[in-house]
């Protein structure tokens, strides 16, 4: 293709990944060594409020930003503040100290770790279970006869395109206290049972929810690369007497290693992401996760402040955890299209 | 069906355009408004919306909408719904006007207790108190002979009585979701006991002995609570209510109509109120004072705020609150106080009286540091002392960030 055809079909998508993904991310990188605050003065002021009859008033010292004359905004200083925001998310004094008197549990009392435990054990466990039964719904459909196979696959893809918040909130609504699952389960063992009262139960729904709406992805890519397995190979393989296990080993999860590898990055890059859960679970008292972190320090309270620089810490610091995480599988693709293994 | 109840009402204050069926003048400037989406909120904007010309935007996140699209110039919103929690970044910010000539002009009709005044400006005109107060099952309490408790002690006994009867699932019902709703738990329960929550530094002080205190009887309240409890916000609350499953709860005025609505509730007539509880004897209640009212933008045209007030007054007139009467626990004259309006009204005038809601920049912060630090200690993962402690380091580097330290 001539280069002048390359950049007009690529310039518009590169100048969109520049405006949408570059800038912000450039804009989060600086603001997270930046702390933008307020000018704050304090003064006495006398506040009326109503009881239910009369008035009560009070008068007191209140610490309020000063309002500009010309602009009427808020004056605001922005400093720059090097690694404070990160420091403030990573407490690493309070976990060293934890270290130094060799009481780990408390490192997971500090949000940020106990946001990185939840992420990474929830990113690393649901991703060779969405594979391994992502494998399995192709292989069964693959050997289901031609007149189920449509309604099946049909069956099998709905979980996917449930938006995830309706789905984690479908779940809550269906395991809560008095959920219809919940009540037939208790009529059904004679137990009291409250999944959403202890963190472990939480967590096992979490995974669970995420298997059943990932695992569609990973059964349409694996249905696709197995329609390309070589016949001959396959054939040979059951002459030579290999069973149906040693074919599926030797023949089929080979051919399809680079798919597994594809779905493996998506499914890392998603997880690590995991956010639509811990709302939708309402799990905040006991499971959080880092994008949830990032979106607690973002969210203003009543009185209107949020914590924006720990906010662009936490980003940060979850774009390297991502990127720590895709090192390995993109080593792996790297030689392989390198080597030209295929 | 609350939610379908509040989209019909958005569309309905949306078609309210054409119809001028109660309203007194026709209303000729375009105007807004944003605010939360409780009942009396939505008796207060379909009355707005019969004088024409205008929309209604009912919405519980209002308070995360509502600092930035006042501060738009022109302001987004011509009116604003807040809370004395939630007019703090606007008041900050200076995108609300003040209405002393508007008021003059006006609001014949309004009692001197509705006028916000911050610094001798009325800055908000209240329309309605909310609170925090006990309600009860009446038959219930009746059954096993049980006074109605007026200290938090009284109420364990109670709870302890009930549970052994066995008449409910849970004997109280608690608004301890973690976040804000926790937090506000702590908020009522802290003074109770004599607590400040700032030093003259703007240092807080919530880890002290009404501190302790706090913490301990929010743990007690747990023997008697769902399992669940750290995820039940008020409406799951109330619900527990209305399906009959919880006996006591400490919570909002605003929900009690609800237990009265026969299409929702199973126990219309059995739920009573009281004042909230005291923590120690001869104490104040352990619950924090709230009211609602209006607000009008600064970004806004004199002749849009005229209008905007007019049309506000309209709707805060003396003919919606007899015909919401039960919507909410209304300041505006002509108010007749029902049996749900009882817990409030006593709440209010207890001596010593409990405090309004501290609605500052600090508090603001402290609430965020107590609403994410609670929940650990509730869970049992970690202790009193290293809770207030966590909750004074949490609301120490957020202070610190946002320039109040």
């Amino acid at each position: 293709m001539k280069f002048k055809t390359f950049a007009a079909f690529v310039g518009p998508s590169v100048f969109m990944m520049l405006l949408f993904i570059a800038a912000p991310l450039i804009s989060v990188f600086l603001q997270s060594f930046q702390i933008t605050q307020p000018v704050m003065q304090q003064i006495e002021v006398e506040t009326c409020t109503p009881g239910f009859l009369t008035q009560t008033c009070t008068t007191e010292l209140k610490t309020v930003p000063i309002i500009d004359d010309v602009t009427g905004k808020t004056q605001t200083t922005t400093e720059w503040v090097g690694l404070q925001s990160y420091r403030n998310v990573l407490q690493m004094d309070k976990v060293w100290e934890a270290i130094g008197a060799g009481s780990w549990g408390d490192i997971l009392q500090i949000d940020f770790w106990k946001a990185l435990r939840f992420t990474l054990s929830f990113t690393l466990l649901t991703l060779p279970l969405v594979i391994g039964v992502g494998l399995m719904i192709a292989l069964a459909v693959n050997n289901a006869s031609k007149s189920v196979r449509g309604p099946v696959i049909f069956v099998s893809l709905l979980p996917f395109i449930i938006t995830p918040v309706i789905g984690s909130l479908s779940i809550y609504w269906l395991f809560v206290g008095d959920g219809i699952l919940t009540v037939m389960l208790e009529r059904w063992t004679g137990q009291d049972i409250a999944m959403f009262a202890q963190s472990w139960t939480i967590e096992l729904l979490m995974y669970f929810y995420r298997v059943w709406h990932v695992a569609p992805f990973a059964f349409v890519i694996f249905y696709a690369g197995l329609q390309t397995v070589n016949m001959d190979t396959l054939e040979s393989a059951i002459i030579d007497g290999a069973s149906r296990f040693e074919r599926l080993r030797y023949v089929i999860v080979p051919h399809l290693m680079p798919l597994i590898i594809f779905i493996a990055l998506i499914h890392l890059m998603d997880c690590y992401r995991v956010f639509e859960e811990i709302v939708g679970f309402r799990s905040q008292a006991h499971v959080i996760s880092l994008q949830w972190l990032t979106y607690d320090f973002l969210v203003p309270d009543d009185a209107g402040n949020r914590a924006v620089s720990r906010a662009s810490a936490s980003a940060m610091l979850t774009m390297i955890g991502i990127v720590l995480l895709l090192i390995l599988p993109l080593r792996r693709t790297w030689r392989d299209h390198k080597g030209g293994a295929h | 069906m609350y939610l379908k109840k509040l989209a019909l009402a958005g569309a309905v204050s949306l078609m309210g355009t054409s119809a001028f069926a109660a309203c007194s003048y026709e209303n000729t400037v375009p105007l807004k408004s944003l605010t939360a989406g409780f009942e009396a909120w939505k008796a207060v904007t379909d009355a707005m919306a019969e004088c024409g010309n205008f929309q209604a935007e009912l919405d519980q996140e209002f308070r995360t909408k509502q600092p930035a699209a006042f501060e738009a110039n022109p302001s987004l919103y011509h009116i604003g719904g807040v809370s004395n929690g939630t007019i703090t970044p606007l008041l900050n910010a200076g995108t609300i006007r003040p209405l002393d000539d508007l008021v003059a002009k006006y609001g014949q009709n309004l009692t001197p207790n509705q006028l916000i005044k911050i610094d001798g400006k009325t800055m908000a005109i209240a329309m309605m108190v909310n609170t925090q107060h006990l309600m009860y099952r009446e038959d219930i309490l009746n059954d096993l002979g049980i006074e109605v408790p007026t200290t938090w002690d009284e109420v364990f006994a109670a709870a302890e009585q009930i549970q052994a009867a066995g008449v409910v699932d849970y004997a109280i019902g608690s608004t301890m979701k973690s976040g804000w709703n926790v937090a506000q738990e702590f908020v009522n329960m802290y003074p109770g006991f004599g607590g400040v929550f700032f030093n003259d530094d703007n240092t807080t002080a919530v880890n002290s002995e009404a501190g302790l205190n706090a913490l301990a009887a929010m743990q007690r309240t747990l023997e008697y609570t769902d399992p669940e409890v750290l995820v039940s916000d008020s409406t799951y609350v109330q619900q527990q209510f209305q399906q009959g499953k919880i006996a006591m709860s400490n919570l909002w005025a605003s929900r009690g109509g609800a237990m009265e609505d026969a299409a929702e509730s199973s126990v219309v007539g059995k739920v009573k109120m009281a004042a909230a509880p005291r923590a120690v004897e001869g104490g104040a209640p352990a619950t924090t004072l709230w009211w609602d009212g209006i607000v009008i933008a600064t970004n806004i045209t004199d002749e849009e705020a005229d209008a905007a007030f007019r049309l506000a007054m309209e709707g805060m007139d003396e003919d919606m609150v007899t015909a919401n009467n039960e919507a909410a626990i209304w300041l505006v004259q002509g108010y007749v106080p029902g049996p749900l309006a009882q817990g409030a009204i006593d709440t209010a005038l207890a001596s010593p009286t409990a405090p309004p809601y501290p609605s500052t920049t600090q508090m603001g912060l402290l609430h965020t540091a107590l609403g994410n630090e609670l929940p650990a200690f509730l869970t049992g993962e970690r202790d009193a002392a290293a809770t207030l402690e966590a909750i004074e380091e949490s609301y120490t580097t957020s202070a610190k960030e946002a320039g109040v330290l």
